[in-house]
């Protein structure tokens, strides 16, 4: 019994970092720009294949790269996405920014299409086996298997999600970025370079969602076009839970998510008799967007937004 | 130094001055340039400082992020000299420096916002009623340091609806009302002039109260 709890615990873990390194894009974006940008999903993707590419072309014979050569393609690999979303930003969403505020979320839709078409068109609709970029070896802690996979993923979100906090919170780039997310014209009417900072946004975010991407296709092992598609929603829900536009919001939404998901899926047979099966996975997700949305769309971290502070903020 | 009532345009002055606003009419010069429909980022670096109503602090930031922010390396003069000009003006910013801006009381958020501006350098600042909703002992303090600033040659472009307490302060006054000028001269001839009586102290003396 213990033995499957720990097991369980450390699929919490694994799947909430990488939901966590998603949910950040997500926020982050929001912070910034008040918008839901619903291409994010595909950086995760673009991640894999951009890895996938990379390390093919590298090297032919993927099996044996070596632990220096992984680290660089998985470098190399999350910063071209990031370059992506910055060029996505310039090109889809900043001509768009003084229109609507609904323009910009339905031109992210879509990119979103359209970079899953492409990758469809490029590399095939079908599913593409992915070499795990970690050395798979089974430990057994106190009666529960932990892959040395699972150990790897959580050691790379944990230093992304350092990293990123330490560049938020003690860098001036980050200072920049807060500024602009509490209010972008006093950012402006300062001088503050609000452009560098929305693109700061859009390469950060990216940056950890292709790490997610590449982490996730290392622990199942295979990658498609579309595998964006559910993840990025489950991401959005988590940061959507922790409160969207908050940074810790997002990694707290990412790993209660993950546990509720873990738990629900083990339980639901087991409380329903067999009649709900491990399938109602995802709609216990949605389920949980759903009551957030009614009850608390603030989110768990998230500060409510009354009407009189925006008009304050708006008027100088 | 710009006085008029409550919706008279300085604030919206002031937004089209800094680029925040575009003018529909006129042409705006700085130092004999020509500014019209510049962005606010470069009238910053122009040397141009805009310290807006309602102070505007970023409230989620602290004291010294606030300062952080708004350093846009203007003349070339380091972030730490900066930091210490502004912390020798105000000492209780540098006590609370990293304290939440939000922490703090009206009048050092008041601090706090003119400090911010002259992280940028400013050989022109405008302060948009910086008196607003604080104890006259406060606004005093603040005044006080206004004037030293000016005399150590950064020029003040100051908006006020405390019209007694700017015509004791400053140079030259305009009066706008209804979004155009309807006088202008030396304070000292202001202060006397019947119009401002018939403007400010008859019809609205209730800002002089509020102020
Ligand atoms: N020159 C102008 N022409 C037309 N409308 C103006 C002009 N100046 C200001 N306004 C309008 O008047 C209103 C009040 O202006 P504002 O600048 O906020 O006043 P104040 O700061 O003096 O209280 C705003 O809605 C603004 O758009
Ligand atoms: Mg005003």
């Amino acid at each position: 019994m213990l033995g499957t709890i720990i097991q369980q615990v450390f699929n919490a873990l694994t799947i909430g970092s990488i939901y966590a390194l998603i949910a950040l894009g997500y926020t982050m974006v929001y912070g910034v720009l008040r918008m839901i940008n619903f291409a994010h999903g595909e950086m995760f993707m673009l991640g894999a294949y951009a890895a996938f590419v990379i390390l093919t072309l590298l090297i032919g014979d993927i099996g044996n790269a070596g632990v220096v050569i992984l680290a660089l393609v998985f470098f190399a690999a999350v910063i071209v996405v990031g370059l992506i979303g910055v060029g996505v930003e310039r090109l889809a969403y900043k001509p768009l920014r003084h229109s609507n505020r609904l323009a910009p979320m339905l031109s992210s839709l879509g990119v979103s299409l359209s970079l899953v078409t492409a990758v469809q068109i490029v590399a095939g609709p079908q599913p593409i086996g992915f070499p795990s970029f970690f050395p798979s070896t089974r430990f057994d802690v106190l009666g529960g298997t932990v892959t040395s996979v699972q150990i790897g993923i959580l050691i790379a979100a944990l230093v992304l999600m350092v990293a990123l906090y330490t560049l938020v919170n003690r860098s001036r780039a980050g200072i920049i970025v807060r500024a602009v997310s509490e209010s972008r014209p006093t950012a402006q009417l300062l001088g503050i370079n609000v452009n560098l900072a929305i693109s700061l946004v859009f390469f950060a975010g990216p940056v950890l969602g292709a790490a997610g991407g590449i982490l996730y296709a290392s622990y199942y092992g295979i990658m498609s076009p579309t595998m964006g598609a559910v993840i990025g929603l489950k991401a959005f829900t988590a940061a959507i839970l922790g409160g969207i536009g908050s940074i810790p919001g997002a990694m707290l939404g990412a790993f209660i998510l993950a546990f509720v998901e873990v738990a629900g899926t083990a339980l639901l047979p087991a409380l329903t008799g067999g009649l709900l099966g491990t399938e109602y996975r995802d709609v216990l997700a949605f389920a949980i967007l759903i009551l957030v949305l009614l009850v608390r769309p603030a989110g768990i971290l998230g500060e409510p937004v009354s009407e009189e502070s925006m008009v304050y903020k708006r008027e100088f | 130094m710009v006085l008029g009532p409550n919706g008279a345009g300085k604030t919206t002055l002031l937004n089209s001055i800094s680029g925040v606003a575009r003018p529909t009419s006129g042409t705006i010069l700085f130092d004999g340039n020509d500014i019209t429909g510049a962005r606010p980022e470069q009238v910053v670096r122009m040397g141009l400082a805009h310290c807006p109503e309602g102070r505007q602090i970023f409230q989620r930031l602290t004291v010294e992020e606030n300062l952080v922010a708004a350093h846009v390396g203007r003349a070339g003069k380091s972030f730490e000299a900066l930091r210490s000009d502004v912390f020798d003006l105000f000492p209780i910013l540098k006590e609370r420096r990293n304290g939440m801006a939000s922490r703090m009381s009206g009048g050092q958020q008041q601090m706090l916002a003119i400090g911010r501006a002259l992280m940028a350098e400013p050989r022109l600042l405008m302060l948009d009623e910086p008196s607003l909703g604080l104890a006259p002992k406060i606004v005093q303090q603040i005044f006080h340091i206004v004037l030293d600033l000016s005399k150590s040659g950064i020029s003040i472009l100051l908006v006020e609806q405390n019209v007694q307490l700017a015509l004791e302060c400053g140079d030259y006054a305009y009066l706008l009302n209804n979004g155009t000028v309807r006088l202008h001269g030396p304070a000292q001839e202001l202060a006397e002039h019947a119009a401002i009586s018939e403007h400010f102290l008859g019809g609205a003396s209730e800002t002089l109260l509020h102020g």
